[in-house]
């Protein structure tokens, strides 16, 4: 039996390993998405003080560190039973939306932009950041702006656009002036213009060109993950929404998660797999899976019912003509990212414009209480949740992390192997064959 | 043309996203440089799926590696980098001091592995995997590992260090650290001795609405620990400002030691008792003065008795 093993998939956030496994035809018999590493910040941040978390596991994820910091920081306020002010909210989820476009521009136009919009370079290095600034200097320039300017605000809002430390237990350790807001209001409006242009942009030069086939390499069907606050899209904060795949669903507390998901763990991987409690049991066999769902853009435009800012609830509206609800071809998160940006552009614009974002009230003083606090957010790869127990003394004895490629984990593996079937038949593959196969897995944003 | 490889180690994509954040004057460096090699972010030149099983890192002029050694996968990455790459230079805390990912040096690697994959959890009954690289021990700084020629630490390291980094090494140039401690760079207002006794982080450093940072009074001197004495300037890039501090919360050290060698923990009790303040009242100390510096043997398992209670179990209910 042959194996083909793409040591170091590229173009994702981490040590991704992709292993196909061949029969004596040189069909695929398996294929596995495989996490290299672990670091362990279950263990080693038992014993820290509660108020410090969000400054640790920030660095579970430079890429997305606001994720891990605002979910962190809402475990600590759950914990310590802080109400935190109007506006410590408020500025959260502005820098979140800030944060988002960051992270979704990357995706989009960095990470997986070299397969959408370059086509197939004849030399594969030419898949990168320096073949799409050659290849489509306006647009790549255009597109580093924008996800620098969702840096540039984020650093103004909370000093540090990665790695974070302005959120804590009990609300935002920094006010917004006056003279911030302004400067905000410019690149938030410039933000919104891109977003704008994007999804217009991808709606008619990407989408078209990939549709059909996107379609038909890779299908599978699953359940979906997301948030939703009274049935709207929110990234920051609401009720976990898990939909079945035939549309049906059901809202839960965060902190209820443990009735509906369960981990497990593969012996090939560092990472661990999460699937649905109520279905029957696990599989992640292609023919008959059970537990799989996605979390991540697709999810969250899966199980909104709407979306509370117009530009983007028109193209939610566009979406579900197109492609139904739940929509389930994983090429479409990339659609759905675009969609996000949007949303997030104009929530930041909503946000700032509200007088409340400048009170300088940000913070109660917390108190250390022994219990357990669930916090939980949409990472812009999916629904991220933290859970802390504490002692007395305020440090902490447990913890669990679910992330968002935990949510994904089955499902990566699922497309990556119906991906690989449909792909590689006869013994016979090209280095673009199997950039199609890693682009079922990158379009995860793992 | 210079040929730049880069690569990450275990490690969070933080180096590279500030990486990125250096916007224009990146693509002045783009143009000066060729990047030969970055998993990250673009694909190899025979096809970043490579089927041959090797890394397919080419030779080149300058490597960079982000990160902290976790895995035997690790050494062999760091090793093969060091080989092909004339210059080796270590991005970020984690490549220079072992970063946070060290904290797991206060414990076995068989107790790791227990609280992550825990057997009797309620979630699921899982084990650790097995056809993965191996773990090493204890988490190591790639300084540790291999010989590296130059270090730019910090958590990560701003942009315009990494600009100033990098054009060094396209120019020729000598790069220098700063020799400046975070609170020679810090705007706070000292007066050399403390407010209060030492307490926890849980309420906001003391300042009047629209203060500027020039009139609130030093944060450690309100008795919030703040690791600026002991802790290498250089995080507030080109305004200076440092960066936890523009966001009223103390500094916990992100970018390492003053000197290469100083212990963070020794020299940050000298500079509590100058300002009047007990360092035995401050909570779960080794591991917040070494937050950053944990590889090294700088943090060590615990003795049993010193656990915190309810890890043994693990995992959430």
């Amino acid at each position: 039996m042959r194996r083909i093993i793409l040591p170091a998939l590229t173009r994702i956030e981490g040590h991704g390993k992709i292993i196909i496994q061949l029969d004596d035809q040189g069909n695929v018999a398996d294929a596995r998405f495989t996490v290299m590493s672990l670091r362990g910040f279950e263990r080693f941040c038992a014993g820290r003080p509660v108020e410090e978390m969000p400054r640790l596991v920030t660095r579970i994820c430079g890429v997305c560190p606001w994720a891990h910091h605002l979910a962190s920081a809402k475990a600590g306020d759950a914990l310590f039973g802080a109400a935190i002010p109007p506006a410590a909210r408020k500025l959260r989820e502005l820098t979140y939306m800030a944060h988002y476009m960051h992270s979704h521009v990357l995706h989009f136009y960095f990470l997986s932009g070299p397969d959408l919009l370059l086509g197939a370079p004849s030399d594969a290095s030419g898949r990168g950041i320096a073949g799409l600034l050659q290849a489509v200097p306006g647009l790549a320039r255009r597109a580093l702006r924008a996800r620098q300017l969702g840096q540039m605000m984020t650093r103004i809002l909370g000093g540090k656009a990665i790695h974070p430390d302005v959120a804590v237990p009990g609300g935002w350790s920094k006010p917004l002036t006056g003279t911030e807001v302004g400067a905000l209001k410019e690149m938030g409006r410039e933000c919104r213009d891109f977003a704008a242009f994007a999804i217009a942009d991808a709606k008619q030069e990407v989408f078209p060109r990939y549709l059909d086939e996107w379609g038909s390499f890779a299908p599978i069907t699953t359940g979906f993950l997301g948030t939703t606050r009274n049935g709207a899209l929110d990234l920051y904060d609401g009720d976990l929404r898990m939909m079945t795949r035939d549309g049906g669903y059901e809202d839960f507390a965060a902190a209820d998660y443990l009735a509906h998901i369960s981990e497990c763990s593969m012996p090939w991987s560092y990472s661990k797999f999460s699937y649905h409690r109520q279905a029957e049991g696990f599989s992640m066999e292609p023919d008959r899976p059970a537990g799989v769902y996605r979390a991540g853009a697709l999810a969250r435009i899966n199980v909104c019912d709407r979306i509370p800012t117009p530009l983007a609830q028109e193209e939610l509206e566009e979406f579900r003509r197109a492609f139904g609800r739940p929509a389930q071809s994983s090429c479409l998160f990339h659609w759905c990212r675009l969609i996000e940006l949007v949303f997030a552009a104009e929530r930041a614009l909503e946000l700032l414009d509200d007088p409340e974002i400048t009170d300088p009230h940000t913070r109660v003083p917390a108190e250390l209480i022994a219990g357990r606090g669930v916090g939980s957010v949409e990472a812009p790869r999916g629904t991220l949740i933290h859970d802390y127990k504490a002692d007395g003394r305020g440090l902490i004895t447990a913890v669990n992390l679910i992330v968002g490629t935990t949510h994904n984990n089955a499902a990566i593996n699922l497309s990556l192997k119906a991906a690989a079937r449909s792909l590689i038949r006869g013994g016979t593959w090209d280095d673009g064959v199997l950039n199609r196969v890693a682009m079922a897995v990158r379009a995860y944003d793992p | 043309m210079l040929r730049i490889a880069w690569d990450c180690l275990a490690a969070c994509s933080g180096c590279e996203t500030a990486l990125l954040d250096i916007g224009e004057p990146l693509l002045d460096i783009l143009a000066q440089a060729r990047i030969a090699h970055m998993p990250l972010l673009m694909d190899g030149p025979a096809g970043g799926l490579s089927i041959s099983g090797q890394s397919g890192i080419p030779a080149a002029d300058v490597g960079v590696l982000s990160g902290c050694l976790r895995t035997e996968a690790d050494v062999a990455l760091a090793e093969e980098m060091r080989e092909k790459c004339q210059t080796l230079l270590a991005v970020g805390t984690c490549a220079a001091f072992g970063g946070v990912p060290a904290l797991a040096n206060q414990h076995a690697l068989s107790d790791m592995m227990d609280t992550v994959f825990p057997l009797a959890q309620e979630t699921e009954v899982s084990a650790p995997p097995l056809a993965v690289p191996r773990m090493l021990d204890r988490v190591r700084a790639l300084t540790e590992v291999v010989r590296v020629d130059m270090v730019l630490p910090g958590c990560p390291p701003p942009p315009e260090m990494l600009a100033a980094g990098l054009t060094s090494l396209l120019d020729g140039m000598p790069f220098h650290l700063p020799e400046r401690s975070v609170c020679d760079e810090c705007p706070t207002r000292r007066e050399r001795k403390s407010l209060a006794t030492i307490q926890r982080p849980l309420e906001a450093v003391y300042s009047r609405p629209g203060q500027g940072l020039g009139e609130v009074r030093c944060y450690m001197e309100q008795g919030f620990l703040c690791l600026g004495p002991v802790t290498m300037a250089g995080c507030g890039g080109a305004d200076r400002v440092p960066r936890c501090i523009e966001a009223r919360v103390a500094c916990r050290g992100c970018f390492g030691p003053l000197r290469a060698g100083a212990d963070p923990m020794l020299d940050m009790l000298g500079a509590l008792a100058s300002i009047g303040l007990d360092p035995r009242l401050i909570e779960d100390r080794a591991a917040t003065f070494r937050r950053f510096t944990g590889a090294g043997g700088r943090l060590r398992p615990l003795s049993a008795a010193r656990e915190p209670t309810g890890t043994a179990e693990g995992g959430a209910s």
